[in-house]
């Protein structure tokens, strides 16, 4: 629709939204220190959307052909209306993933939940150490994740496990592996941490070395030849340490499109600290509308919107130019090459980052927290000293 | 695993195997990924069903493609695949 398309021009594509995350809530008992949630979020937990209105958002993605539907936050289950959401789901086919620390995980609930047809449940669970595992996410939830682990698996649940790597655990990968094998794990994914919303603001203390990761990334292979199809591992590589960036997103407004718990739409989890970007909402724009017409969704669809050194780039099609967000968030230019590209003006800036991993004065900077009390400090322009180098942050 | 003639196979538990009208195809999900199935792959896994051994599957395809000619060598590698991916288990 032109009033929403402000001149740009819509690619004529095949795109669909394939994968449908719904943010439901930025409310979460957790203060994990590596959350891409953004630092501002206190500012997005109110106005949550009803029942009523995922259900609609859920039957409209549908029938733009979403298949894959992660529910997730904060922490979903801090919401009493999931089962409802998840027996619509169900309804409407798609296969349905509960994204969740675990806490507010009950006998009730679950079993709720396989009767409405949830089909898996992402449980986070953060390292073999009680010590490390209350420290990162500043909670005391490290039993109950263990029991909630059991109780997936006793449900006939696909067991997913999501572990974010960083300094803090990545000497730890074999016995997080054990752990998950232990638990009857059916996927197990190492996320290293990528550095977006409160890990970005807590770079120095997260990021490992390129050596820590290279012996995580063995340790995994050879674990793998061990375990064969039993437990599916992914190793997802960290940005920072690669010569070029990731295909953000598959790209943007291609395959993925999220819905944030105000009813926001963005093309990705962290879209937000983009200038100049009014994202459209589904309680004032239709979401067919919002997905193929909209400036947002169109803005960086593509390789239009490139400058060099992208533009001419032999390998634009493998990445098409990488993160927006990453790109914006360090350089300041949200069409800047993705500075992990070797070929980036900017990757200067990366090469510091490492370096600056490694420095004992910047690792030893109290973590910042994901809380409410943080967020509004973040907010209300305190913390400038942490936040300086990054463009995006208030 | 050869595929023999007399196996019975299904869709593995945590996959679920669907006609998708928005991609017009038949699709297979599981944890964290779907494939879109090509149409061929799509009339073979929609014979899977725990019930139908290969045999049974090839007989119906090639009664439902006459002109198709000897797609049994076709079938047989579309089952491995399949069951390489993990997408299908013996029952």
């Amino acid at each position: 629709m032109a009033s929403l398309n402000n001149g740009v021009e819509s690619n004529v594509t095949q795109t669909q939204p394939l994968w449908l995350l719904a943010e439901i809530t930025y409310r979460c008992p957790l203060h994990c220190a590596f959350c891409y949630n953004p630092t501002d979020y206190a500012d997005y937990t109110k106005n949550e959307l009803g029942t009523d209105e995922w259900i609609k958002v859920l039957r409209d993605a549908r029938k733009l052909g979403a298949l894959q539907l992660g529910i997730s936050g904060g922490e979903p289950l801090l919401r009493d209306d999931i089962e409802d959401i998840v027996v619509e789901a169900n309804h409407l086919g798609y296969y349905s993933n509960l994204i969740t620390s675990g806490v507010g995980l009950t006998e009730k609930r679950i079993d709720a939940f396989k009767s409405g047809g949830l089909d898996h449940i992402q449980l986070s669970m953060h390292d073999i150490t009680e010590e490390i595992s209350n420290f990162v996410t500043d909670t005391s939830t490290f039993k109950l994740k263990q029991k909630v682990a059991a109780m997936i698996k006793d449900r006939g649940y696909p067991m997913v496990l999501n572990v974010v790597i960083h300094r803090y655990n990545i000497g730890h990968i074999k016995e997080i592996l054990e752990m998950a094998e232990a638990l009857g794990a059916d996927y197990v994914e190492l996320a290293n941490t990528q550095y977006y919303g409160w890990s970005l603001i807590n770079r120095n203390q997260l990021m490992p070395t390129k050596e820590q990761i290279d012996e995580a990334e063995k340790i995994t292979n050879e674990f793998r030849e061990y375990i064969g199809n039993k437990m599916k591992i992914f190793f997802v590589v960290p940005d920072y340490y690669a010569e070029r960036p990731k295909k953000c997103m598959n790209g943007w407004g291609e395959v993925f499109m999220i819905v944030t718990a105000n009813g926001d739409v963005l093309p990705c989890h962290s879209a937000r600290v983009l200038p100049d970007m009014n994202f459209p909402n589904v309680t004032n724009n239709d979401l067919k509308e919002i997905w193929y017409d909209s400036t947002a969704f169109n803005k960086y669809r593509g390789d239009d919107w490139m400058k060099e050194p992208c533009r001419s780039c032999s390998e634009k099609e493998n990445d098409l130019g990488g993160c927006r967000c990453q790109a914006f968030l360090l350089s300041g230019d949200a069409e800047a090459a993705d500075p992990i590209c070797t070929k980036s003006p900017h990757r200067h800036l990366i090469d510091q980052a490492l370096e600056d991993s490694k420095n004992e004065r910047l690792q030893a900077q109290p973590i910042i927290f994901r809380t409410d009390k943080n967020s509004k400090e973040i907010i209300q322009g305190e913390h400038k000293e942490r936040l300086k180098d990054f463009k995006a942050l208030p | 695993m050869k595929i023999e003639h007399g196996d019975v196979y299904k869709i593995s538990p945590h996959h679920r195997f669907q006609w998708e009208e928005a991609q017009n195809c038949y699709v297979i999900l599981f944890p964290e990924g779907m494939v879109k199935l090509n149409p061929s792959a799509g009339e073979i896994l929609n014979l899977v069903d725990g019930k139908n051994t290969v045999l049974d599957v090839i007989t119906s395809l090639k009664n439902k493609f006459k002109d198709a000619g000897d797609i049994d060598k076709d079938i047989i590698s579309m089952f491995e695949f399949a069951l390489e991916k993990a997408w299908i288990t013996k029952d």
